[in-house]
């Protein structure tokens, strides 16, 4: 399929020219373009911020929602029709800082959902204070004397809860990102996918360079089922791996735990079950 | 006066008074079930600490020839489970109360003081059933055995009860619910007693619900098919009677890791296709209420159900007070339409809730159910809810080709597509946005989107439940209340007698009806009563209709009214 289908046409986007949200936009459409999957069978959501903008620059069923809350109604969107391809969007204070609690319960929800976070570790839209991701020392109009809090580390933190797909990618990287993507929009099961980017307006520190200089790709011989060493690997420092850590494919989803597709597959959207007589029975039972 | 039991008024006032953790709640459903069975209409209320055990919680179960719903002070009869139980509800007990219980519980003192007292020795029966734990039963078979309750109904009835006990356990109860039975016959006097003209045998066909199950099956009749939530009490109730339901009605119930997850899930689900709804209290609520304007941004249809409980903050969690009405009112940033309900019959909760999704769902809007801890928890007989009058009305629209979410129509209402329903795409955003949801600027446009929304407004008023008038139309005096206190504000009225004097009941609080005006400026003087501290609907009337509410009677301890309160404090006021 063409990724012209999800593009928009002639509009205004609000990105910086440079940023690193064209990449991953670009990517995101390949990846949906490569699996064959329809802008009416897909619904993208989005909260709050520069990131978060990139279902407006999209065709295709949305909700842009608050700020911090992606994962809640995607949640919720998969449940009650799990037809439909459902990916939260949103950028890394999102994410993990005003929606930190939706993350982590996500991970042990386990929806078949995926999880695309923009992590350029600054806050964009409300111009450049420190992120969850943002590094030591990193200095802002706001962290005056640089970030002194422990950098949030999502995928450390995603392994840690078993999460069911744990994947970085890298936004100066299409087709490598494009290829995680894919994985992990297949993959049955909550996928987190953290996307390197730069923010070239308020991230003078984490650059196009200074991404290329400090990750380096996974190879063969690390074994994504291996939980141990997909953690060592979340841990690492100095470089840091990009590609799929980990997964857990076994993982039973929110959907089908719920327990109302075992035998009819009809999302509850389109069920139109007369509920008269079994209400009548509920009330009698009462007498 | 003699210590037999021999009512002749219309009802009668059961008191149950123990510790939490003693099982005063399996009492108070085997009897008010039982009571009903036998032909006695039932209302049941508690008041309880915010704990699991111990401290001092108690039930009153009103027995009574005619339908009522409404606490009284009066004790009838009072069964103490445990030491402190006088002292918890002292002020309650009158020359008339007739107290049954241990003797190793009741003071010295008390016993010796004229009081009506009959010991039954609860504790030993029990323990040679087998234990402490028979207590409860063995008090359910006494009260049974005072109200004339038939003998047939009580082996069918506990076998029921504990359906999921050994047959063993089972048996033991059958006995000692027998045995209870035995004492209570004794304690009658069925000379003096005219008990068995109040029993009427469509009464024992009624059903019998709490308020909480009353939300629950409203919300079952209105099509919800997905609950999201946090437990707080006392809206819990709520998500357990939902839970319960999940199978047989294809229901997702989730517990959210908090409520803003739930209010945001629930507009997940309504976007794509669900009647969704959240069951949160006060504190819970303060979270939600992003989603509230989210709602009102987005135009997704969601039912709110609010059970107030005393605040500010935690305030006290088991208790009740009707003080989040201008929280819902005003809850949520920027200007959007929404509904505000306010049931005071269990009827009126099942049939405004379900009207709530239908209104949410026709309009596109936040609808609150505003209820309170004293309404949850109560439970009284009542004749078959119809289901069948309670239509599910769905405003989905197939999407063709070019579909836009934020058409501009007449009306303000643009038809509502689900994502995966005909070919259009159904976009939805939280920024001010175009007709297709996408993000704008447009400065001209977004004064036509506040426009579209409000406008909404005026097709809401054709849908305002009208308030209900009880008491002559040539009034001289009018009482107004809302929510939960209708039931107390009526008794209290009846006992009161005046035929100048008439009740305004209030089911929807917001938007007003058109006729509050005319019927608030009929009325020579105005009487405002409350369960709050700063009477937030005499507030709201006088914003919204314009009247001055000349007289208040306001309760804010964390209990409802009594009957006897509300009578005495208006006698204060008309004289
Ligand atoms: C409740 C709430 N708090 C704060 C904001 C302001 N705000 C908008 S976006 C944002 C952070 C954006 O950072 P990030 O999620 O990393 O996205 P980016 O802009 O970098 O892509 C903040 C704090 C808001 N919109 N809503």
């Amino acid at each position: 399929m063409d990724t012209h289908i999800y593009d928009m046409g002639d509009i205004d986007i609000a990105w910086c020219p440079g940023c690193g949200n064209y990449s991953i936009l670009k990517i995101v459409k390949l990846a949906l373009a490569e699996l064959d999957i329809k802008p009416h069978e897909l619904v993208l959501v989005s909260g709050i911020g520069q990131a978060a903008k990139i279902p407006h620059y999209f065709r295709t069923n949305f909700f842009n929602g608050l700020h911090g809350r992606a994962i809640p109604p995607a949640t919720a969107i998969k449940a009650v029709n799990p037809g439909l391809t459902v990916i939260a969007e949103s950028g890394d204070g999102d994410m993990y800082g005003e929606g930190g609690n939706h993350f982590i319960h996500a991970i042990r929800r386990n929806p078949d959902i995926t999880n695309i976070v923009h992590n350029n570790m600054v806050y964009g839209l409300t111009k450049g204070q420190a992120s969850p991701t943002s590094q030591l020392g990193f200095r802002t109009p706001v962290q005056v004397k640089g970030v002194f809090l422990e950098p949030l580390n999502p995928i450390a933190l995603a392994i840690a809860l078993d999460a069911s797909f744990v994947a970085r990618a890298y936004a100066g990287d299409i087709e490598q990102s494009k290829v995680i993507i894919e994985e992990a929009i297949s993959h049955k099961g909550f996928a987190l996918v953290d996307v390197f980017h730069p923010c070239v307006s308020f991230n003078k520190v984490n650059t196009h360079g200074w991404f290329k200089e400090h990750t380096y790709y996974l190879d063969d011989s690390h074994d994504p089922l291996n939980r141990l060493n997909a953690f060592q690997k979340a841990i690492e420092k100095e470089r840091l791996p990009l590609g799929i850590f980990y997964k857990n494919p076994g993982k039973p989803t929110f959907e089908e735990n719920v327990g109302l597709y075992k035998q009819d597959k009809t999302p509850l959207s389109f069920r139109e079950k007369e509920r008269g007589a079994r209400l009548v029975n509920l009330i009698r039972s009462k007498k | 006066m003699s210590n037999k039991f021999a009512p002749d008024n219309s009802d009668v006032s059961v008191v149950l008074c123990g510790q939490a953790g003693q099982g005063i709640q399996t009492v108070e459903r085997i009897l008010v079930r039982l009571l009903k069975l036998s032909g006695f209409n039932v209302f049941a209320t508690k008041e309880y600490m915010s704990r699991v055990r111990g401290g001092s919680n108690s039930t009153e179960i009103r027995v009574s020839s005619q339908r009522i719903s409404a606490f009284v002070d009066r004790m009838d009869i009072l069964i103490p489970f445990h030491k402190g139980a006088l002292n918890h509800v002292q002020k309650r007990i009158s020359p008339q109360t007739l107290i049954l219980g241990d003797e190793e519980i009741i003071p010295d003192d008390f016993q010796t003081s004229g009081n009506r007292y009959v010991p039954v020795p609860f504790a030993q029966i029990a323990s040679e059933l087998g234990g402490k734990i028979f207590v409860n039963i063995v008090a359910a078979g006494v009260v049974t055995g005072m109200f004339q309750v038939e003998q047939s109904l009580l082996g069918n009835f506990i076998r029921k009860f504990f359906a999921e006990k050994s047959g063993e356990v089972v048996q033991k109860n059958i006995e000692a619910i027998k045995r209870g039975w035995e004492i209570g016959r004794k304690l009658l006097d069925s000379q003096k007693s005219r008990l068995e003209s109040w029993k009427k045998q469509d009464v024992s066909e009624q059903i019998l619900l709490s308020g909480a199950e009353a939300v629950g099956l409203g919300a079952l009749a209105g099509g919800c098919n997905f609950l999201s939530s946090y437990p707080m009490s006392p809206s819990t109730g709520v998500m357990v009677f939902l839970s319960q339901q999940m199978d047989e009605f294809d229901l997702i119930v989730e517990q959210a890791e908090d409520e803003i997850s739930a209010v945001n899930m629930a507009l997940g689900a309504s976007y794509a296709g669900a009647r969704a709804m959240v069951t949160t209290s006060g504190g819970g609520f303060a979270l939600m209420t992003e989603g509230v304007s989210l709602a009102g941004m987005t135009e997704i249809p969601v039912v709110i159900h609010l059970a107030q409980r005393p605040g500010p903050a935690t305030g006290l969690p088991t208790r009740t007070e009707q003080a989040d009405l201008e929280l819902a009112l005003y809850s949520g940033h920027g200007e959007f339409p929404r509904v505000i309900f306010s049931p005071g019959r269990l009827e009126d909760a099942f049939f405004l809730t379900q009207k709530a999704f239908n209104l949410a769902d026709k309009y596109q809007i936040p609808v609150f159910i505003l209820t309170d801890q004293y309404f949850m928890d109560s439970y009284a007989n009542l004749p078959l809810l119809d289901a069948s009058s309670a239509k599910m009305e769905k405003f989905i629209v197939r999407t063709k080709k070019g579909y836009r979410r934020y058409e501009l129509t007449e009306d303000g209402i643009s038809p509502r597509g689900i994502p995966g329903l005909g070919e259009g795409l159904v976009g939805v955003d939280s920024d001010e946005h175009d007709l297709e949801a996408h993000i704008t600027e447009d400065l001209d446009l977004r004064k036509r989107m506040v426009e579209k929304r409000l406008k909404k407004l005026d097709s809401i008023q054709k849908d305002i439940v009208p308030p209900e008038l009880f008491g002559s139309n040539d009034y001289k005096i009018l009482v107004v209340g809302w929510g939960s206190t209708y039931g107390v504000i009526r008794e209290a009225l009846e006992k009161l007698g005046r035929e100048d004097t008439a009740f305004l009941h209030f089911k929807q609080v917001y938007p007003l009806h058109e006729k509050t005006r005319d019927y608030l400026e009929k009325a020579e003087r105005t009487i405002i009563i409350e369960n709050n501290a700063t009477s937030q609907f005499a507030r709201l009337i006088k914003l919204y209709a314009g009247v001055d509410i000349e007289a208040r009677i306001l309760k804010y301890n964390g209990l409802a009214f009594s009957v006897e309160e509300v009578r005495a404090r208006l006698k204060d006021i008309i004289g």
